[in-house]
């Protein structure tokens, strides 16, 4: 019997032959990445008592979630931090206005390789498994052992298969595709689980739109979710690292690995674009379905969707529109590269003519905590990961989540809408 | 770990399915790192009121996927310091559980006691067992038993002190 892709890391990392599900294992950790709460790390680090933290090399810290400092609080951790990796020779430290978000940073600066064992202090570290890497979130304290030690104890998973075939249809991508699965499987469907996405559609499938689905499968409980290692993803590693990586059996599922479970999807089934509607993520409706519903705030950014093909779609919709008057647009590129890219390729200049404002890379108002707090009594549309309740604000304000082109569609019309729609306008 | 831990306290709240971490400890709090001091605002934005009626020990009861969202470590020590002596769920989202074994907060898989309990049942839990017992009716349930690895960690008091003794000076 053979080993999926999680069991076969998990293997290598503990020194084993082979693991199955539910087996305990010890495995060596090849990267420990943290954002703001390295502060946290920093403080249970310190009362653990260790001098030196097990490896500089293998620590990642990108300063994200309130970029530049909003609160003398604020300045005070990034401060703390800095001093901090200055003492531990950590080398690997993007500070503000060398990086953007987290997950974006360590996949542009090709940090993370097939097969490795990744931990992030945040729970869409899962976006990783884009590089086919076991990457999963943990918390500070765990993080602090992580530095102390260099090895975690992770219970093997058991592995959801999900296979997607068929093609895309106009203005569904990688973010419709994924709110659709969760709103079938539900916000706790894949609680424990690995997941591995394969098929041709995903194959088809660019590195960026791969990261989607790695990165929202937390939003359904994964601990890790992989796409596949293949041709596409060397090539993107190959121009990042400088160095070929060759295929290996170690970077896929063997052929008779055991599943817990296998859906297959046609994508005919995700025949428009989807919404998760407060205030949950799995509270998926097509848009359709909520289509005219009037929004104050729209945002374009992300860990989830704030890459260049993000910012692409969004200008190429707003290429010549204006902003509905109701509604405020806040685009908010994943890097400092990106945001490079999209005003080399004339995408900033157009969102900004259709009266956009540009936020700098980072988190943004994903988290809640600057850059576009919501009111009391207002909607905002998000490409974003999270529509809890309070998540980006007032207690008593509605986040709807989807891709970046109804984001778009929806800041163009004043309303939700189907991107279909606007472009039925005549351009003014 | 052999001895038996037992824990008594009353019910303070019962809650649903999927309390996320924004609902357990916002976001805009995120910027406090003194863990005492997340105790205050605990369920902050939704259903502050819960704060008041904890006494130290009581416990918490939920649904399934409680703590499911961000990894923020936060969520887990707010509900600690507010007092709450373990967390009773049908189920828990993955990082909120490791964080709560890593910070000594007991949390207790039993989808039969979430169905069950009310708020205001007085309990005894066995921890390493995995039995709750209401004390009013001497009704038990049966929890999810703590794997090995978990409970040495609760036992040690989390993995600060677990790690400060193998490794502190």
């Amino acid at each position: 019997m053979g080993m999926t892709l999680a069991e076969k890391i998990l293997a290598r990392a503990s020194g084993r032959e082979k693991v199955g599900p539910d087996e305990i294992v010890v495995a060596a950790i090849d990267l420990a990445m943290s954002h703001e709460n390295a502060d946290l790390v920093r403080k249970s680090f310190l009362e653990i008592g260790v001098a030196r933290v097990w490896d500089p090399e293998r620590i990642v810290i990108i300063l994200d979630h309130r970029v530049p400092a909003e609160s003398e609080r604020t300045a005070a951790t990034h401060k703390a931090i800095r001093e901090f990796v200055h003492a531990q020779g950590i080398r690997h430290f993007y500070d503000v206005g060398r990086g953007g978000i987290c997950h974006q940073v360590l996949a542009e600066n090709g940090h993370v390789l097939p097969g490795m064992v990744v931990v992030g202090t945040d729970s869409h570290t899962t976006t990783h498994g884009a590089f086919g890497a076991f990457a999963t979130g943990i918390g500070a304290t765990e993080m602090a052992g992580v530095w102390t030690e260099g090895r975690l104890w992770f219970k093997t998973p058991f592995t959801l298969r999900i296979l997607v075939s068929g093609r895309f249809a106009p203005w569904v991508s990688a973010k419709d595709l994924i709110l659709y699965i969760i709103g079938r499987l539900g916000a706790d469907g894949a609680d424990y689980r690995a997941v591995e996405f394969e098929g041709p559609a995903i194959r088809a499938m660019t590195v960026a739109s791969r990261m989607v689905l790695a990165n929202l499968s937390m939003e359904m409980g994964a601990k890790v979710a992989f796409t596949p290692v293949d041709e596409t993803l060397l090539e993107y590693l190959a121009a990042r690292t400088g160095r070929t990586i060759p295929e290996s059996p170690d970077f896929a599922p063997d052929p008779d690995a055991q599943y817990e479970r296998v859906i297959e999807i046609d994508l005919r089934e995700v025949s428009e674009p989807q919404v998760a509607c407060p205030h949950a993520v799995d509270n998926v409706r097509p848009v359709s379905a909520v289509r005219g519903t009037p929004v104050y705030q729209a945002v374009v950014g992300s860990c989830t969707n704030g890459r260049l093909e993000d910012l692409a779609v969004a200008a190429e919709i707003l290429r010549g529109r204006r902003v509905h008057p109701r509604t405020r647009l806040l685009v908010i590129p994943a890097s400092q590269q990106i945001l490079l890219e999209a005003i080399r390729l004339g995408y900033i200049q157009n969102l900004i003519e259709a009266g956009a404002m540009i936020n700098p890379p980072g988190c943004g108002p994903c988290v809640g905590v600057h850059q576009g707090i919501l009111a009391a009594g207002e909607t905002c549309i998000s490409s974003t990961n999270r529509n809890f309740i309070g998540r980006m604000g007032s207690k008593d304000s509605l986040v709807y989540l989807a891709s970046p082109a109804v984001v778009a569609a929806s800041a163009a019309a004043g309303e939700i809408a189907h991107p279909e729609d606007i472009l039925e306008e005549e351009v003014a | 770990m052999s001895a038996e831990v037992k824990l008594r306290g009353r019910v303070a709240a019962k809650l649903g399915d999927n309390i996320d971490t924004d609902l357990i400890y916002p976001g805009r709090f995120l910027n406090i790192t003194d863990r005492e001091k997340t105790g205050e605002h605990l369920f902050e934005l939704a259903f502050p009121e819960i704060r008041s009626r904890i006494r130290p020990g009581d416990f918490l009861v939920a649904g399934k996927n409680f703590g499911c969202g961000s990894s923020r470590e936060q969520a887990t020590a707010a509900v600690k310091y507010a007092g709450v002596g373990a967390v009773i769920a049908a189920g828990f989202a993955r990082i909120f559980f490791r964080n709560s074994i890593n910070l000594g907060l007991p949390a207790v898989v039993s989808p039969d006691a979430a169905a069950h309990l009310e708020e205001g049942d007085e309990l005894e839990l066995e921890l390493v067992g995995g039995v709750i017992t209401r004390v009013a009716t001497g009704e038990t349930f049966r929890a999810a038993p703590l794997d090995p690895r978990a409970a040495e960690l609760l036992t040690a008091g989390g993995l600060i002190p677990y790690l400060k003794k193998k490794y502190g000076s």
